[in-house]
């Protein structure tokens, strides 16, 4: 009893500061549907079982001692959007876009464990259905291209894969940067599955105890730093291919949402301002370079997707995008001879001042890139 | 913030830099009686203690003649764009953001509370914070003025600093097209604020280089007690105030018939990156320590008088003593406003601190301050066997903010000017 009337004031008084505070926000009659969740060390609260597809949003609090984990799954439990770590006394907001069905939201105290859950049912089709077209096209043009890519890759790999049997050393550096250009552009859709880029494109630094390194940067090291290939890397290279072709299986029941695609354009990015601006992707070979093309290519092609969207709403973001993709593109053909071949320079030639300045680059993209999420939900 | 409160002072005081000469490091005493007048930037001390604001807005940019605080975030840019209005888009964007920041607000829409799917326009780590007498401070390099068709504009004063004896200069911590100074007693403030400027900049200007600095090296208050440097000596003991504006407008302030009319009520500011041999110092025998400044390393006095303040007696010192050799009495009189700070960047890979004094100068004219002043430290300083310039710049600092309506820099950009 009491806990219905706390939740419906709490609801009432989120409604009212939304009113008052959120006037830019066009979200304010979303908010008002959004769900209270009240999360406790043992148990989760929701204010509502049943919500319309759509734009779902989770208005958390943490009333326990512990931090929290609260998550949307569905049936299977696959997670459909979560946040972690929600410190005891804290709120957090958490939005996604739910398709109509049958779904748990997972409250899990101390961040681990099955969790106190409840039924969260999502009805309707209605307002999926009216979620713009160009949206739903850009989403399936989006899955077509990870397909596309995933579909291309493969002979790539197998190429790579088939010299590194032979023991021919150069074929098998030669294939190496191609084998993993289609990867690389669509790289936010293999991560999303969770168990697929540990195998194939885990660098040593990243493993942790008792992981078995395998993929691509394990043959990396074989040949350019061990010198040598042996029956370990040749069974590895077997595997390579195996795991991919799970990838090139599994593509097209990725999730994809118009938010996800805006926010994976983002993440391309922030690999590639991470990882290869600083020559840590490919430490062995310096073939980050193609990696950073391949990059910036899937984030571009996301964003193309986007665009009719993004520049409707917000045209000056869409303007300062293209220009600045163009000049992380033109900054980068100045790194190979021919613009249709992904031959970069080595990387370990790339000097200090050039790196900054491709560094400085990608800020300037990433920035902007970054609301281009919110220019598409708007 | 350390001031004593002396009942013959204003009770509203701005305080500043220094007067003497005393080039980065030494102590120096500069003649000349203290003239307690209200100055542009004052702050009243309580509200310096409870972390209170710097007005923003001024006939001078905050953070020359403001009182020296406790951190510094120094950053210089170089342009990206060459899209003048995109350029000049920028410099108000981040006068509105400096305006919100300096009075402890968020930047632009907060930290929270706006659209899940964007990140914050703010990145929420001065939340909570008070103001902490944050100060930010842009300037404009030589380089500068070579973009956007402003070459005619480039102020004669603003010259390219000459190589001094002795200068071992990192490009990349020397030279860039602008800096912006911050200034707080906090140093999460002062970091925040370079953050949050550089982030808003990304596209348009990128950073070349940043310092931190702790501990103010150059006094700020007559009255106050006096900051020492690294090296353990008291540094810029008479400093000119934030009171004494007969000395700020003849030594700092760019005046109406300098010659660069947008410069009026700005400044020139060099900026040295000064590593200190610490080691090699700590190992000096105290005698040859003093000997090297021409004070006392526990009173900070004269050589031969009793009291930091006592005037000093020049010709009692060595001839390559710090102190003498940057005193405006061996110099023609030759004044500069100082507001250095401390740096201490790790370690070196050779187990040495990398430390020093990031050293900031404020003149009217810097062929007639620094320039002058270092060819003769450098030439002939005692304490050139303990450090090193490693980094180098120079801004022409354009006059203040007048109103919510004016930006930085608009008297460049504006023709009317």
């Amino acid at each position: 009893m009491r806990a219905v009337r706390r939740t419906v004031t709490a609801a009432a008084t989120v409604a009212a500061l939304t009113a008052i505070t959120a006037c830019t926000a066009k979200s304010d009659a979303k908010d008002g549907d959004a769900i209270q969740v009240t999360a406790a060390d043992s148990k989760c609260e929701t204010s509502t079982k049943s919500v319309p597809a759509g734009h779902v949003t989770l208005k958390i609090e943490n009333k326990g001692s512990k931090a929290t984990e609260v998550e949307i799954v569905f049936p299977d439990d696959r997670i459909v959007s979560e946040k972690e770590n929600i410190g005891p006394g804290t709120k957090y907001t958490l939005t996604a876009e739910v398709k109509a069905g049958s779904y748990e939201i997972a409250c899990r105290p101390g961040m681990k464990g099955h969790g106190v859950r409840q039924k969260l049912t999502v009805t309707g089709s209605g307002k999926v259905a009216q979620r713009d077209p160009r949206l739903d096209k850009a989403v399936a043009d989006y899955r077509e291209y990870a397909q596309e890519q995933a579909d291309a890759t493969l002979p790539l790999v197998e190429t790579f894969v088939k010299a590194v049997k032979d023991g021919d050393m150069e074929a098998a550096k030669k294939a190496y940067a191609p084998s993993r250009l289609g990867w690389e552009r669509t790289e936010p859709i293999a991560e999303s599955f969770g168990d697929i880029d540990p195998k194939t494109d885990t660098r040593a630094d990243g493993l942790v105890a008792g992981q078995k390194w395998t993929g691509w940067h394990r043959l990396e090291k074989a040949l350019w730093e061990d010198k040598k290939v042996g029956d370990e890397e040749k069974t590895l290279a077997d595997q390579l291919v195996t795991d991919l072709k799970d990838w090139q299986k599994r593509v097209g029941k990725a999730e994809i949402t118009p938010t996800s695609m805006a926010n994976g354009a983002k993440e391309l990015l922030d690999e590639v301002a991470t990882g290869k601006v600083t020559g840590e992707e490919d430490r062995y070979s310096h073939t980050d370079l193609s990696d950073f093309k391949g990059n910036v290519e899937g984030a571009q092609k996301a964003y193309e997707l986007l665009k009719p969207v993004a520049s409707k709403n917000d045209s000056a973001l869409t303007t300062e995008l293209d220009k600045q993709f163009a000049g992380l593109n033109t900054l980068l053909d100045k790194y190979r001879s021919d613009k249709n071949s992904y031959d970069f320079i080595s990387y370990d030639k790339v000097t200090k001042g050039q790196r900054k300045e491709l560094s400085d680059a990608v800020n300037a993209l990433a920035e902007p890139l970054s609301k281009l999420a919110a220019a598409v939900v708007k | 913030m350390t001031e004593t409160k002396d009942s013959s002072s204003p009770s509203r005081r701005a305080l500043i830099g220094w007067g003497g000469a005393g080039l980065a490091l030494g102590a120096a005493a500069a003649g000349g009686a203290v003239a307690a007048a209200k100055a542009g930037n004052d702050v009243d001390p309580a509200a310096a203690e409870a972390g209170g604001a710097v007005e923003f807005h001024g006939a001078h940019q905050a953070g020359i003649a403001t009182a020296v605080q406790d951190r510094l975030h120094f950053a210089a840019f170089d342009v990206k764009t060459d899209d003048r209005a995109e350029f000049v888009q920028l410099l108000k964007d981040w006068t509105a953001a400096a305006r919100r920041m300096t009075a402890g607000k968020a930047v632009g829409e907060g930290a929270y509370g706006g659209l899940a799917e964007a990140p914050p326009d703010d990145t929420g780590e001065a939340l909570g914070l008070k103001p902490s007498r944050l100060t930010l401070t842009i300037g404009f390099g030589p380089s500068f003025f070579e973009k956007f068709g402003l070459s005619d504009r480039r102020p004669e004063a603003l010259v390219d600093l000459p190589k001094f004896a002795g200068d071992n200069l990192d490009q990349t911590r020397t030279g860039g097209d602008l800096c912006i100074q911050a200034c707080a007693d906090d140093p999460q403030v002062a970091v925040h604020a370079i953050r949050n400027l550089a982030r808003i900049g990304f596209g348009k200007v990128a950073i070349r280089w940043s310092q931190l600095g702790f501990g103010k090296t150059s006094s700020t208050t007559p009255d106050a007690q006096t900051p020492r440097n690294l090296m353990g000596f008291k540094d810029g003991t008479r400093n000119i105030a934030g009171t004494e504006t007969d000395r700020l407008k003849k030594f700092v302030w760019v005046g109406d018939g300098d010659g660069t009319k947008w410069m009026t009520g700005g400044s020139y500011l060099v900026a040295r990156r000064i590593r200190m041999n610490i080691e090699t110092w700590d190992r000096t025998s105290l005698q040859e320590q003093e000997d090297v400044f021409g004070r006392d390393k526990g009173e900070g006095a004269p050589v031969g008088k009793a009291k930091e303040h006592d005037k000093p007696f020049l010709k009692a010192m060595k001839p390559d003593a710090h102190v003498r050799l940057a005193h405006p009495d061996s110099n023609s009189g030759i004044t500069i406003l100082r507001r250095g700070y401390s740096f201490t960047d790790g370690t070196d890979g050779l187990g040495r601190l990398d430390a020093g004094l990031f050293f900031l100068a404020y003149q009217r004219d810097v062929r007639k301050g620094f320039i002058p002043l270092q060819r003769q430290l450098s030439a002939k300083d005692a304490l050139n066997e303990y450090i090193q310039h490693v980094g180098s710049a120079v801004f022409a600092v354009p006059p203040g903010v007048r109103d919510k309506d004016d930006w930085w820099g608009r008297t460049l950009f504006s023709k009317e000017a």
